[in-house]
Formats: structure tokens, sequence, C-alpha cells
């Protein structure tokens, strides 16, 4: 699969020559996971495996939960309460689940900026890149209708929240959020489709999840200082990589097991931590909680949302330029979601010939201002929407757009890189130099690989 | 744009009508200690069946528990009332049998009966849906070091009458500084207003926390098995962990020691 030379797969007995002429399957095994892989990979490659864990975890623990659950408005509250008292280990499925997604966020955050830092987005793995940010969507999705599904006071409400986005489009708004919840406000024919999509949502994920692996294994995998693996010929290839298996299925084993461990204790002393207690309060159309909050993982873009009151100036130039068809919530809306698509775009945005942002000194610091941006944009969309909260989500959310329309773009031709590795043995030699010589420090340059 | 205003305005009539039923604005809440707190934490027994002796002689008169089943009262990390108690317990409730179309005794497998009065929210998850404590700043880090206080808040909101009245459109509101505002619910706890059962002295202080544990153990009736298998999930994880570190460098060493000695 991979262009890299490789050993392929050779049936030896009787049975797999057998097998592999009727259907490769074990040769397409073989090769996926003996894929050459750059030997210098450092511990910001964990979190593929650990994604995948999540997914199945998410998908295995669904199923038994829906065993469970009865998707009725006048039901689901109290079959989640059967769920966490009644049914044998229900409550540490539950909240498996629960605080799964959270950690399926969390990492697939971190793939994503481990994937802007070291330039994996760019030339040739701009597919791998864009099927990852619809994986990222679809995740928004299924998540959002999972957690409609307890139907708690924060289910409704959210949802109530996230529809009107919709409803906040010009002409066909109405229409199109009627059409979304099934009806004129959420109810149960909200809570029957959402637990539909919810249930079909995770295959297709599934489903880009495969297209995303077989894109980088074609490609093969970026590393940490973005040079290409040699592949003149074999004993070169070799010289810069090492198969998957069993070198980096062990390393990310390890990795997943420190994480879940550190999972398995939240899950075990504190599940409602990062949850929200209203959500304990079956769901009431009548009483509207004083706060309505997504779940942490939605804040940086619900404050995007947020930060477009119509007193900003480029909302004023929108709303007279358009007519008075552009106001402040569908400009808000239109912000939420161009935030996603310019990072979805960034292959094209980033003009720097340079992968990896190590041989960047600006790009860098640049960086690292998006990450503190991303989490100020988290705090500010877990505050209420007024004061000096909206003033800081409005210039975290300049920032955020400036990063990839203005500065990657900028970026890419007055940067002076600095002198990359001839070849990917070259940095790993260097990486253990530096190590066994005591001499990494504080310095932003990961450690390869152990 | 009529609905979203109509909708509001039903909205602020309820809130005011009902303040106890939001989470409002948290008011002054004691960090009272309890058994069930940190990662080992349990419940007493005692102190839930005296804080189910509170539930069912002050706060039953008004509000329901309407997700516990009488059954789970003889659970094994619960108040642990023995089978024939837990039995005579459930007799003194009403419920309502839909086959029968009239209401009867309550046996074992029935649930505690729905709350009486709309106003008065069901507890079965009343620890849960409240929080005790809160930033600072939003970061969540009182959370972290101090739990997330429902109980707290509970037993705070118990003692937080501050015996201030007043009258709304005919209906007396009572100021209470755990919620740090006006509720419609009046003081219930007074010294001595009932003799526990195992002889503890029935204080204000005693009875709100005995009741805001046994809610807790309403809402989280498995906490102990759950923070049993955390225990056990973690100390297999973390061996796990270091044995797959030990594989890991064994399996790397070669590599290694082959890039550095050219």
């Amino acid at each position: 699969m991979s262009g890299i030379p490789h050993d392929h797969y050779e049936p030896k007995t009787n049975a797999e020559k057998w097998v592999h002429r009727r259907l490769p399957i074990i040769g397409l095994i073989y090769d996926t996971i003996m894929i050459p892989t750059p030997k210098n990979l450092n511990w910001m490659w964990i979190w593929g495996i650990v994604l995948m864990f999540c997914l199945i975890l998410q998908i295995v623990t669904g199923i038994v939960l829906v065993m469970h659950y009865t998707p009725d408005a006048s039901m689901a509250f109290a079959s989640v309460e059967h769920i966490m008292r009644n049914v044998n280990g229900g409550h540490m499925l539950r909240y498996l689940h629960q605080n799964g997604a959270m950690l399926f966020f969390a990492a697939v955050y971190i793939h994503i900026f481990r994937g802007l830092y070291y330039g994996s987005y760019k030339t040739p793995r701009e597919i791998t890149w864009i099927i990852g940010m619809l994986i990222y969507l679809l995740m928004m999705a299924t998540a959002f209708m999972g957690y409609v599904l307890p139907w708690g006071q924060m289910s409704f409400w959210g949802a109530t929240v996230i529809t009107g986005l919709f409803g906040a489009i010009p002409g066909i708004g109405e229409a199109l959020q009627t059409w979304l919840l099934g009806g004129p406000a959420v109810g149960n024919a909200t809570l029957t489709r959402f637990f539909s999509l919810h249930y079909l949502l995770p295959f297709v994920i599934l489903g880009l999840t495969i297209l995303h692996v077989w894109a980088f294994h074609t490609t093969g995998n970026n590393n940490p200082t973005g040079v290409d693996v040699r592949r003149g010929s074999k004993e070169e290839a070799e010289k810069d990589t090492l198969p998957f298996w069993p070198y980096f299925v062990i390393k990310d084993l390890f990795a997943l097991a420190v994480i879940l461990a550190l999972f398995w204790a939240l899950v075990g002393f504190m599940p409602g931590y990062l949850g929200h207690a209203d959500n304990y309060i079956e769901a009431n159309p009548l009483v509207t909680p004083s706060h309505i909050v997504p779940e942490w993982y939605f804040l940086p873009f619900y404050a995007i949302l947020r930060a477009f009151t119509a007193d900003v100036w480029v909302v004023i130039a929108a709303n007279w330029l358009t007519f008075g068809i552009v106001d402040a919530a569908f400009f808000g809306v239109l912000a939420m979601f161009a935030a996603i698509f310019v990072m979805a775009l960034v292959p094209w945005l980033d003009t720097s010939s340079v992968r990896s942002g190590r041989y960047r000194p600006m790009f860098k610091w640049w960086f690292w201002l998006l990450v503190v941006d991303f989490f100020v944009l988290m705090w500010a969309g877990a505050m209420p929407a007024e004061g000096i909260y909206t003033t800081i989500a409005l210039i975290g959310t300049a920032y955020w757009f400036a990063y990839f329309l203005v500065i990657l773009p900028i970026l890419g031709v007055i940067e002076k890189p600095l002198p990359q590795p001839a070849t990917i043995e070259e940095d790993f030699k260097a990486g253990l130099k530096k190590k066994t010589s005591g001499d990494d420090g504080p310095s932003a340059e990961p450690i390869p690989a152990e | 744009m009529f609905r979203k205003l109509a909708a509001s305005a039903l909205t602020a009539a309820t809130l005011a009508a009902t303040p106890a039923l939001s989470a409002g604005g948290l008011g002054e809440i004691t960090d009272f200690s309890f058994t069930f707190e940190g990662p080992f934490g349990t419940y007493d027994r005692n102190q839930l069946q005296r804080g189910l002796q509170v539930y069912h002689e002050v706060c039953a008169a008004c509000h329901g528990l309407q997700f516990v089943p009488f059954r789970t009262l003889s659970d094994r990390n619960g108040p642990q009332l023995p089978e024939d108690q837990m039995r005579a317990f459930a007799e003194m409730y009403e419920v309502w049998d839909n086959e029968l179309r009239d209401w009867r005794t309550a046996t074992g497998p029935d649930h505690f009966p729905e709350s009486q009065f709309e106003g008065a929210p069901d507890l079965s998850l009343m620890a849960k849906a409240r929080v005790g404590f809160e930033g600072p700043y939003g970061l969540g880090l009182n959370q972290l070091f101090r739990g997330l206080g429902g109980a707290e808040y509970i037993a705070s909101f118990l003692l937080g009458y501050t015996g201030e009245e007043e009258i709304q459109a005919g209906s007396t509101f009572y100021y209470n500084k755990a919620y740090d505002g006006w509720v419609s619910m009046n003081p219930v706890l007074f010294e001595d207003m009932l003799v526990y059962a195992d002889g503890t002295s029935a204080t204000k202080e005693q009875m709100a926390v005995d009741v805001a544990a046994f809610l807790m153990w309403t809402a989280e009736p498995k906490l102990m098995e759950r923070k049993r298998a955390g225990f056990v999930g973690v100390i297999f994880l973390s061996v796990l962990a270091a044995l797959l570190y030990l594989t890991n460098k064994q399996l790397w060493a070669p590599v290694k020691a082959a890039a550095k000695k050219d």
C-alpha cells in the first residue's frame, strides 16, 4: 500500500495460499501493520491510536447502553437512571461513554494541533487532512446529538440553542430548523431522530477513519522533521524507518495505557467533574437554565459564535452590505462554521515549503499563540456573554482567523527557515545524542521516540 | 421572533414564581466533611439511616424520590436496612397501581412516591443536580480540590435560612443565604424535632448533614462500586503501563544501540 519500499506479504502454507488467491485479506492486514514508519516519531504521534481506541470504546459501550435506553421523551431520563441504578455495571458503562466522548475530543484536539505544528497537512497529505476534518465535524455532530439523549435540562436547552443556529439562516432558516427538529420546538420527534443519527454516525466515522488511515499509509507518515523518508531502495528506506509492528504498536500501547490510567481515575473518582449538574434535572420546556453552556469541547467554537454582537463593526458592515440580510446571529453562525472551514483549508493557506514547525523560528511563536488562543476561547465560551468576556472572545476569534488567513500565508514568504536534517536517520541519531548528553532541557523540540 | 419573546417571557414568569426550581446564584456554602468524599470515601450506613429518617419524617411531606426503589434501602452499599425493616418501611407509603387503578400499600420493588406538589422538586438526583463549589474564574479548580459539593449545597441550603420573610403576590418567600435569594420553601429543620433511632442528638446541623448524605446516596447509589472499579482499574492499568514501558525499552534498545554506534 505504501510507496516506501518494503517487504510484502508472501503466503507460505498451503492454507494461506488458498486464501490469498481468493481474497488477499491477510496480505492487506500484513501490509497495513508492517508499514515502514519513521524512526524519529515522538510522543505526539500516539494520539491516532488513542483516537482509534476511543472510537471503539464509544461504539462498544454505546451498543450496550442502547440495549437499556428508551428513546422517548417521557421515558428517556428515567431509562438513563435505570441504567445508572439497575443495570449490572450500567453506571460504569454510562460514565465511560460520557467521559469517553471527552477523552475522544481531548485526543482529537491534540492530534489536530500536532498536525498543525509539524505541517502534517502539507502536500502530499492534503486528503488525509481533509478527511480528518470531516471526521472531526461528524464527531461534533455525534457528540451533540448524544448529549441530547439523556433528556436533561442541558440536553434540551442545548438542542434548542444549537438548532436555533440553523434558524438564524435568512429565508430558509425557520423551515430548516423545523425540519431538523421534526416540529416547531425540541420534542419527542427531535429525540428519536437524534437517537437514530447518534447510532448511525459513528459507523460513518469508522468508515472515514479507514480512509484516513489508507490515505496516510499511501503517502507514509509525516515525522517531527517533516523530511521525507528516502525511497531509493529498500535498504535506504530501512535506515529511516522501522515496521509499525512491533516498534510503534508497543510504544503506542504503552502511551495508551498511561492515558487510560488517568482516564480511568477520572471515571472512577470524579465522573461528573467535566459535565454539567443541570443535566441531572429532567428536561422541562418551561424552565430555562440560568446559564446554557455546551460541553467543554464545544466551547472555543461557541465563543466564536457568540463573539459577534450587533455592535461589532464587521457585523454592522456585513449587515449594511447585504441590505440587512446578514444580522449578528447569522454572522456568528457563519463565523463558527468558517472557523472550522479555514482549518480545513490550511494546506493551501500555508505558503511555507518547510513542513515542520521545528525549523520555522517565527512560525513557532504564532503557533503557540494559537494554542493559547484556543484555551482562551474555551474559557470565554464558558463565561456569560456579557461585558469583558465578549471582548475577549472577539479578540480570540480575530486571532484565530488571522492565524489561518493572514499569518500563515505571509510567514511562508518572509520567514527564513532553519537548516533541516538531510535524513530522518540523522535526526534520530542527533536526538539520541542529545538525550544521552542530558542536553534536552526546556527546548521546544520533542525528544524522538523511546 | 415573537415566539422567542413569548418563550422568554413565559420562562421569566416561571422563574419568578418558582425560584427554588432553578439553579440560581451560589451563596454561602459550608464545606461540610462527608465520609464519601475523596477517592477512598464510603457511605456511613448509620448516617444514611439517620438521613432516611429525616427524609421520611420531614422532606417526604412535600418531596418525592421517584427513581429510588424501596428495595435498594437494603443494598450492601446503602443504608443496609434489614429485609424485614425495609418492607415495614415501604408499607408506610402508598403508591398508585396502574393495574388496580387505585392506591395500594408499597412493597419492596416499588419506588418512593413522586413529589406531592408541583413546586417541590423530586429529590432523587438533587445532590448531583446542584453544585456547591464553583470557579475561581470559571477554571473549575475549586471543584477539583473540594468536589462538586452537591451534598454540601443541600446541607447549607437547609441551614441557610436567615429568618427574613417577604410576601410577593400572596405567597411567602424566605431568604436563604445558600441560594443567595428568596425561595418558596420554608425552613423545615428545628432543634430536636425528631428523635433519632440510634440516639444521636438531633441538632439542626446533624439533621441537615445526615439528610444531605442520604440524598447523595439516592443520587449516586453506586458510588462505592464505582470507586472500587476506579481503584482496581487504575492499579491494573498502571501495572500494564509499567510492563509495556519495559517491553518498549527492551524492544528499542538494539535499534538505539545501533544508531549510537556509527
